[in-house]
Parts: C-alpha cells; structure tokens; sequence
C-alpha cells in the first residue's frame, strides 16, 4: 500500500521533497520490470469486468437482430441480420403481420403502458417516501419527546419482518378496500415511510450541527421552518442518494405489482415483462423483441446511474451495513 | 425565548448547553411531544397500516382457515401440524436451502475477492460503479437475460459448450441445474453490491496495521489470514446476515424462469407460499408458511450473530 502514495507527488515537485519522502518510507520498492502478482489482479479485474459487462452487449445484440435470423447465427457475435424491428415491435411501431413476419408473436403488448405505470409509481412512492420518511428522521433525531427511542426501536424492528409476511395481509386489505389494479393499491404501502429510509435519513440529521438550528431559534423560527430552510436544504445529499436508491427499488419491484396490480392499466414494466415472457409462441420465442424490451425497461435505471453513479457507489457500505 | 421550550436534555450527538439553564415551561417529560407528533404522524399512519397490523395480523391468519370468500375460522394449530408433514413443505426447504448455499458460498468468495481487487489494486470509482451495474437492473431483466444467454437451442452458452465438444445443458429444464442455474445468476447479479460492502470495511481497517505487517516482513497469505480476515470479520458477519436472509426470499428470478419447475425442483419456500396463497386460495396455510419462515430468518440472524460474534470487534 505505501507505494502507491508517493507516486501521486511525483508530478512537479521539486526532487528534495520526492527525497525526504522516499527516506521516511524506506518500504518503497523500487520499480521492477514486471510485477507478476499485480498484472494477475489485473487480470482478475479485467475478467470480472467482462463477465459483468458481456451479458449485456449480449442484451444489445440480441436486440439488434432479427428474431428469425437468430436461430442460424447462434454464436454469431455481431446482431444476426441487423434490424430495428424489435424496438418497433415492442414500441407499438410495427402492424401485427409485419411482427409475426419478423417473429414476434403478434399480441400487443401495451409497452408505453407499462413504461408509463412505471414512471407514475416510482414518483409517487419516491417523493412520498423520502419526504415523509424525512419527516420522522427529524422527530426521531431533532425533537425531543418522552418513548422517541422506544418508539424507533419499533420501527426497526419492523426491518427484520420478510416483506412476504406483510404482503399477504396486505393483499387483504388492499382488496378490501377495493383498491385492486389500481394505482393507489401498489403505491399505498411504500408511500409513507419504510423503517430503512427513516434510519439513513436519522443517522444524517444527527450528525448535524446544532448551532445553525439554534441561530435559527433565537430568530424566532418554528420548528417547521427550521425543517425546510435548515434541515432538508442541509440533507440534501443524502436526500438524493436516498431518493435515488428508493426510485430504483420501487422500478425494479416485482412482487408487489405482481400482487394487486394484474390488470394491463396499471401494470408496471417489471409485471409486463414476466407476461411478454409467456405470451411468446410456443417454440419460437421472440427473443429479440424480449430483449428490445429488457433494454428499454433497464435504461432509466442505467441512465440514472451514469449521472448519478458515484453517489450510488460512495452511499454503499455506509447504509448497507452500517 | 425560545429556548425555553426546549427541554434540557443533551441532544443525541450536539451541544449541551443549550436550554440547560433554562427554566422549562411545558414540563419536564412532554418537550416536543406536539411537533413530533405532527411530524411523525404521515409515517406512523404507514408504519400502523402497512407494518404493524399486517405483521399482527399474519399471525392471527396463520390460525385460521381463510380462502379470501368469507371469513377467517380459527383453527388452532391445525396449519401448523399439516404443515410438518407436508412433503411440498419439506420440499421446499431443501430447495431453498440448496440454493441458499450455493449463492452464498460463492457469492461470498467471489465479492470477498473482487473486494481485495477493489481495495488494493483497481482503485477506481468506475471500475466498482461498472462491477455494481447488474445490482442494479430489476431482478426480472437479469433473470429474463440469463434465461435467453442459457437457452438450450439458442443461448450463447450453450453454444460456447457445444464448441468445447461437451454436451449442452439443459440449464432451467432439468431438476438437477435448476437450482444451481438460478443460484448462479443471482450470484451474477449480487456479487458487485457485496463486493462493494466488503470493500467499506476493508477501507475500515486503519493503514497502521498493514505498514507494521509488512515492516516485519509478513508475506501476503499471512497477512490476509492474520489481519484482514479477523479484523473484517463484524463487517463480513454482517454481510453475511443481510445475504442470507435476502437469499432466502429469493422469488423473483424463479417466478420468471422456471415458476418453480421442472416437478417441484425450484419450488423455493417463497414461491410455495405464493402458490398457496394466490393459486389455491389458502390464506390461512399460506401465512402459517410465511410465520415459520419468519421465525427461521430470525433464527439464522441470531445464530450467525452469535455464533460469528458479529458485534464484537478485533479492533481493540
């Protein structure tokens, strides 16, 4: 490890310094024509970099190609006969004979539906869950009232129940309140907190300075502005990376729409895709169309992550396991 | 003024001084009770409604017999006796235990190594967020994607076999890969995000104990054996906690591939119970399933916890 610290200051600066340096750490090596170990790790990296990255060219190429030509081009690793036709197939461009000439099966799938759907329930609990679960991070973190930890306690523990425990009952009363297939029914019970998105949200506003809020007070400020001009405006990092973590978790969520929301007018991408899936013909899959459509329902995600990856990346460890 | 609502309590991780002097006004054990309560209120609504009743209620549930027309009808443990000699029940078990050991045991190994990669020799930010990618795309796209990668006609694996010489796999056809198969994607999928956790505590151990290792010339292999393993070990049991328990829920990915064939041979615990809720109508069977897996998840927590130490640190 300490040979790689030094080497950051080799660029312009003055040889006394790169001296003084080298003669507190007399661990440096010096340099070797090749390091075997360091150019198998490397090795190593690039592999795994590959096994995660090839799947999805593969995803692309899939896509790219035509549904018939696939079968005579199997280990062909350019698209077999080059087409747009999937995208258009899954995006409603093609008639029903022009996809079934190309190997679709035909059947509409109502893709921008599903895309739709998707966007409306990952806003909805996304904006709801972080702006409320922030809500009780600032009483569980900044106000001070008799059982606040016995009553957090309890919201943790909640943390530790299988989300298959509640959903059956759920399911109940979702349906007894008549809210089946609708929008209501998938967003209702992420809406309003999860124990996860309170406990990150707390272990920030902890951490933050009191004087502020205090300058704030002795302004004669209520407790509601301090939450919206100091509070949530101090938080917004960890805001973001939590609103950005629950968008993608409520996008990528199965089994709860797959639960109360069948029905194609609210069905989102993640159920619309597992009906694609079955509704292709017997024998001939459309594995391009399937692809085309994995692609499509994976790229906002992909998208959200080339903006904001770093976030992402830099906000795990600190909330996965602490 | 204004201080003097607040109550003289020191602040979780602030200032005391604020309010210490101050006479209080609204009496001693109250505080902030009204703005709290206001604050809190959208998510106690969530937490009441969608937590707490549900989880109450699934216990209440698993004593009944309740096929969603009607009602419930409390019959004492009857779910419960069915349940121990319910051969799908047993069979489900063993599947999902199966397929708990596979995936951990290399999920585990695989993110504990690409974690090394990441902290001593791949340094950059790209690299772990590229690693992270499968993470994060629905667990229906990864398994819809592997599904069509390992086809048996027309996947590029099974091609790739086929030029070996070797014979071409079946991979969610026959009982004997299945589970592997599905294991072996979520593998795929989990082992940048574990590899990422692991790689936090790495960042955790100080420079120190590493600069004195190497001053006494300890190699490589006993460096790792004797400092890292032990002193990653909280962090290690941890991950260890949360993979599992997530392990066993897996769901998704057999929902879309295999719906838990061929036979029953990937009918893991979660898809039974959701054949027995929603295709059979048996509500009351079906949360009595979910009470014991429950109690199973909290069982191996506890045991890794314990048993592993996880709370204890070498660090001392």
């Amino acid at each position: 490890m300490t040979t790689t610290s030094p080497s950051r200051q080799d660029a312009g600066q003055p040889s006394a310094r790169h001296n003084a340096d080298s003669s507190i750490r007399p661990v440096i090596k010096p340099r070797k024509p090749i390091n075997w170990g360091r150019a198998g790790a490397w090795a190593l990296v690039v592999i795994a970099l590959i096994v995660t990255i090839a799947p999805f060219l593969w995803m692309l190429r899939t896509a790219l190609s035509s549904n018939h030509s696939l079968a005579g081009n199997a280990g062909n690793l350019l698209p077999a006969d080059f087409s747009w036709g999937a995208f258009k197939r899954v995006l409603g461009l093609q008639s029903p004979e022009e996809a079934i000439a190309e190997g679709g099966s035909g059947a509409a799938i109502n893709f921008w539906w599903y895309l739709r759907n998707s966007i409306i329930v990952s806003t909805l609990v996304t904006a709801g869950q972080v702006f409320f679960s922030a809500m009780a991070a600032y009483a569980f973190s900044r106000l001070r009232w008799p059982g606040r930890e016995k009553v957090f306690a309890l919201f943790l523990a909640t943390m530790m129940v299988p989300p298959i425990f509640t959903a059956l009952p759920n399911f109940l009363m979702i349906k007894n309140l008549g809210l089946l297939n609708t929008y209501a029914g998938i967003i209702l019970p992420f809406l309003f907190m999860t124990p996860f998105a309170i406990f990150f949200l707390r272990q920030f506003f902890m951490s933050m300075s009191r004087e502020v809020e205090e300058a704030a007070m002795l302004d004669g400020a209520k407790k509601f502005r301090i939450f919206f001009q100091i509070v949530l405006p101090n938080a917004a990092a960890p805001l973001a990376t939590l609103a950005l973590l629950t968008f993608i978790g409520t996008w990528n969520e199965y089994f709860w729409p797959l639960l109360v929301g069948q029905e194609e007018n609210v069905r989102v991408l993640t159920v619309g895709l597992g009906v694609f899936k079955s509704q292709s013909p017997q024998g001939a899959p459309d594995w391009s169309g399937l692809m085309a459509a994995t692609l499509i329902a994976a790229l906002p995600v992909l998208l959200l992550f080339i903006a904001f990856g770093k976030k992402v990346v830099n906000s795990i460890g600190f909330s996965g396991v602490k | 003024m204004t201080t003097i609502t607040k109550l003289p309590d020191p602040p979780a991780g602030g200032t005391k001084k604020a309010g210490t002097s101050a006479p209080v006004r609204n009496g001693r054990g109250i505080g902030d009770l009204k703005m709290a309560l206001v604050f809190i209120f959208p998510a106690m609504i969530g937490f009441v409604v969608f937590f707490l009743i549900p989880t109450i209620r699934g216990i209440y549930l698993s004593f009944t017999e309740y096929s969603i027309l009607g009602d419930p009808t409390w019959i004492g443990l009857e779910n419960y006796t069915s349940i121990f000699t319910d051969e799908l029940f047993w069979n489900s078990m063993a599947v999902t235990v199966q397929y708990v050991a596979i995936n951990i045991g290399f999920q585990t190994v695989i993110a504990l190594g690409l974690a090394l990669l990441m902290h001593r020799v791949a340094k950059s930010t790209f690299i772990r967020g590229a690693l992270l990618l499968p993470f994060l795309v629905a667990n229906v796209i990864v398994a819809l994607l592997w599904f069509w990668m390992l086809d048996y006609q027309l996947g590029i694996v099974n091609e790739i076999i086929s030029w070996t010489g070797l014979p071409r796999i079946a991979f969610f056809g026959s009982e004997q890969w299945a589970i592997p198969t599905i294991a072996a994607v979520n593998v795929w999928r989990h082992m940048g995000y574990t590899a990422l956790l692991i790689f936090a505590g790495l960042q955790a151990i100080p420079q120190h104990v590493y600069e004195v290792a190497s001053l006494d010339g300890a190699s490589p292999a006993r460096t790792f054996w004797g400092i890292t393993i032990p002193l990653l070990r909280p962090v290690l049991v941890l991950v260890l906690v949360v993979t599992v328990i997530g392990s066993f829920q897996v769901f998704d990915t057999v929902a879309v591939t295999t719906a838990g064939g061929p036979i029953n041979a990937s009918r893991v615990i979660q898809m039974y119970i959701y054949q027995k809720a929603f295709t059979e109508s048996d509500f009351g069977y079906a949360s009595a399933l979910s009470v014991i897996l429950f109690v199973i998840l909290a069982l191996v927590a506890f045991i890794q916890m314990k048993f592993l130490k996880g709370n204890e640190s070498d660090l001392d």
